[in-house]
């Protein structure tokens, strides 16, 4: 539970000394109970009283790391239950499963689709981060092979499945250097399982039937010494997992109860009986609270939206997404198309570049660096006015690129007509249309002469 | 371990607004805590999906979207019968595409006539969808409202620019208003209001959020939705009580990704099983947003999300 300022003034010296830079113990204590200081600020705390106010001002959700280097995933360190109210700290990681009992080709198959699931998209790079790999023959030998095999055939971030801690040490041993995750300990195996994480300091999942036991025994592996969490409430009916998601999320953060303050991992892949609801159930995780989401198999398919609709879900809603300003060539446009200007928020960008695709006209899009701001926005922020954008358009290069001197401006900045026209004396200003629907019709009748 | 499950506490609920009229009129809203929380108070009516109809063979749908309807594609009758009959839609949305003056700018007199005969061959409630062009669709929706005295439509969309024509129609002729503003709960409360002084009564109001597809903005109607709903439940805001209706098919299906053909972009898959993906997963997620009423294409997309709805509140 977090403390109040009048707490943490009674764990602070109440000497008044004004080394933090507050002149009192209890305007320092405020400012910590607000999150607006340091306690480290503070030269004469007791190491006592230290550890319990870190204690106290913990994340609700533990946030940790599955994997090292590049494909290393962040997850939990979730604050809030909405996004507007806030924003989704670390987006769903995703997983695909591979049984120990698969064909080597189909193995290889696989990784190597695995690897060339990357797409670009407003500057960002979306990929999926984890194999799940799972001990079916009940034969540690036979699941140290696998794990060893994509150890090493691939990068991903790893998650090892199986009850039995024999078979999951045999399987951390192919990997010990890539801190995967542990899946999972259950209150039958919770020691051995405990002792094997700890050792290797790797995260470990906890999975028991429901919210009530699964809090126990994170309790149970908490006073083992283990910190990284994750947890499973071993619901597998869409409608129980929906529940469990949000009970759990609701008592680490209205609640603050801490043997449910862990990143969730949801098994879609055995919710459906096939891929197409897979990925619907996996999508109900994304939004709903799922912090590691683990499906059958990656396909370009199902694995493309997903991921689009998690960066969605987890973009900041105080910040919009933007897009790089520059020259966009759609349609292989030539030195007689038609350049047109339009702002950076991504949004203006995928619409306005859309509808010039759908025109099937080849057109060289300009796209000016607003800060993230739509058309209008920008125009009202004095971004998006002829004094910024004609510098923009001088050194984009466009010049150089096409024969005309027409550029075709968005119908709502139809004022700054006059002045780019000013501003840029060999260039005639037209102005387009004002809905990017209508982009198609006035692009089919534009002529460059 | 002392615990008990957190619950929110609620004050508000959504209204029970019932569509079309007779034995196969459809009830939607009613629901008493955040979308598809069965376990925190009542959901009495499942979230319904209506299909969408146009009226004017369209010619930028991908293929995977024409296939299931291409021996009706161009006979919009025949269309909607087919969605009741084949596909078992609990509504059909006609959307009025021909009429865009930016288009094929069809006029009112033959736009109402259409919809008449549609609404004639069908059982189910019909929902009647504009172009957003205020004049266009002033002149257009009440021709129709008037013509189609006695189905108790859902016409739409009805903006702050049109609400007092369309919704003086609406009022006349005993239809239900699909109040539309652009992504704002402000602009959404200012229009309930402004649609209540006119004098529609509450039981003939749903809304639009204006909702865009996965990859195109969905995420600000899915964020306006879930404040909406806040407002609405625990802070008892009368004035956005009602339910939402999403028109969300088209905003899928005329994007790139719904539309490149597997040759052309093979890191994406299938383009079939791609596009029935992304206009499911849409309107997945307005579900969890907290949709009432999801306007949808694809049978197979619809399929899949009716098994959702039944394993979330069934």
């Amino acid at each position: 539970m977090a403390l109040t300022g009048i707490q943490i003034f009674k764990l602070l010296p109440k000497t008044n000394c004004g080394e933090c830079g507050v002149p009192t113990c209890l305007a320092f204590a405020m400012n910590l109970a607000a999150g607006k200081a340091e306690l480290t600020r503070c030269p004469h705390v007791t190491a006592e009283a230290s550890a319990e106010l870190a204690e106290a001002s913990a994340p609700p959700i533990r946030p940790l790391t599955i994997g090292t280097g590049d494909r290393a995933v962040k997850v939990g360190g979730e604050t809030v239950l909405f996004r507007h109210e806030k924003r989704f700290e670390n987006p769903t990681a995703l997983a695909m499963l591979i049984s120990d009992t698969i064909a080597d080709s189909e193995l290889a198959a696989k990784l190597e689709r695995a690897k060339n699931l990357i797409y670009e998209r407003v500057g960002l790079t979306l990929r999926p981060e984890l194999l799940a790999l799972k001990c079916q023959s009940g034969d540690a030998a036979k699941f140290a092979a696998l794990v060893d095999k994509v150890a090493r055939g691939s990068d991903f971030s790893l998650i090892l499945m199986s009850d039995n801690p024999d078979v999951l040490a045999a399987g951390l041993k192919a990997c010990a250097d890539r801190r995967p995750l542990l899946y999972a300990a259950t209150p039958e195996n919770a020691d051995k399982v405990a002792a094997l994480a700890k050792e290797a300091g790797c995260p470990v999942a906890a999975k028991a039937p429901g919210i009530e036991e699964l809090g126990n025994l994170t309790e149970k592996l908490t006073q083992a010494g283990i910190k990284d969490i994750v947890i499973d409430s071993s619901s597998r009916k869409v409608k129980d997992v929906f529940a469990d998601q949000v009970h759990i999320r609701m008592s680490a953060l209205v609640k603050k109860f801490r043997p449910l303050g862990f990143p969730t991992i949801v098994f879609a892949c055995e919710m459906a009986d096939n891929p197409m609801k897979e990925a619907l159930v996996a999508a109900l995780a994304v939004a709903k609270y799922g912090a590691i989401v683990v499906l059958s198999d990656f396909q370009g398919e199902s694995l493309f939206p997903l991921l689009v609709a998690r960066m969605n879900l987890f973009t900041d809603p105080q910040r919009p997404l933007a897009t790089t300003e520059g020259i966009y060539e759609i349609g292989n446009p030539n030195e007689n198309s038609p350049v047109l200007l339009t702002s950076n928020f991504s949004l203006t960008y995928f619409l306005v570049s859309g509808e010039i695709e759908n025109s099937k006209v080849p057109s060289y899009l300009l796209v000016k660096d607003t800060e993230g701001l739509s058309v209008m926005t920008a125009w009202a922020a004095g971004k998006f006015v002829a004094d910024a954008i004609a510098p923009f358009v001088k050194k984009s290069g466009i010049a150089d690129k096409v024969k005309h001197r027409k550029l075709i401006i968005p119908g709502y900045i139809a004022s700054e007509s006059g002045g780019l026209e000013e501003e840029l004396a060999d260039w005639q200003v037209q102005v387009g249309p004002r809905e990017g629907a209508h982009i198609p019709a006035y692009l089919k009748a534009w002529k460059d002469a | 371990m002392a615990f008990e499950v957190p619950k929110n506490t609620y004050n508000g609920k959504i209204r029970e607004i019932t569509l079309g009229s007779g034995p196969s009129a459809l009830k939607i809203g009613g629901e008493t805590s955040y979308p598809l929380y069965i376990f925190e108070g009542a959901v009495p009516n499942k979230v319904k999906i209506a299909m969408e109809v146009w009226d004017t063979k369209p010619d930028d749908w991908p293929e995977a979207a024409l296939e299931p309807f291409a021996d009706v594609i161009a006979d919009p009758v025949a269309w909607a019968k087919k969605c009741v009959d084949a596909y078992g839609a609990e509504a059909i949305c006609l959307q009025l595409v021909s009429t865009d003056p930016n288009g094929a700018n069809r006029g009112a007199d033959e736009a109402a006539a259409l919809v008449k005969k549609v609404a004639d061959a069908i059982s189910v409630p019909l929902i009647v969808w504009g172009t957003a062009n205020h004049d266009k669709d002033t002149e257009v929706l009440r021709k129709v409202a008037e013509v189609c005295q006695g189905k108790t439509l859902a016409i739409g969309p009805v903006e702050e620019g049109d609400h007092k024509k369309i919704g003086a129609a609406a009022i006349g002729y005993n239809h239900t208003v699909v109040a539309s503003t652009p992504i704002d709960i402000n602009l959404a409360k200012q229009l309930n209001i402004l649609l209540g002084n006119l004098g529609v009564s509450d039981d003939r109001i749903v809304m639009d959020p204006t909702v865009s597809s996965l990859g195109y903005g969905i995420e600000y109607c899915y964020s306006v939705m879930e404040r909406v709903r806040q407002a609405a439940l625990t802070q008892n805001d009368e004035r956005l009580q009602f339910p939402f209706i999403c028109n969300i098919s088209r905003e899928v299906w005329k994007t790139k990704e719904a539309k490149q053909p597997t040759a052309e972009a093979p890191e994406l898959g299938d383009a079939a099983r791609r596009g029935i993906l992304m206009e499911a997963i849409s309107a997945t997620l307005l579900l969890v947003a907290g949709a009432d009423l999801i306007i949808m294409r694809h049978p197979e997309a619809i399929k899949l999300v009716r098994e959702v709805v039944n394993d979330l509140t069934g």
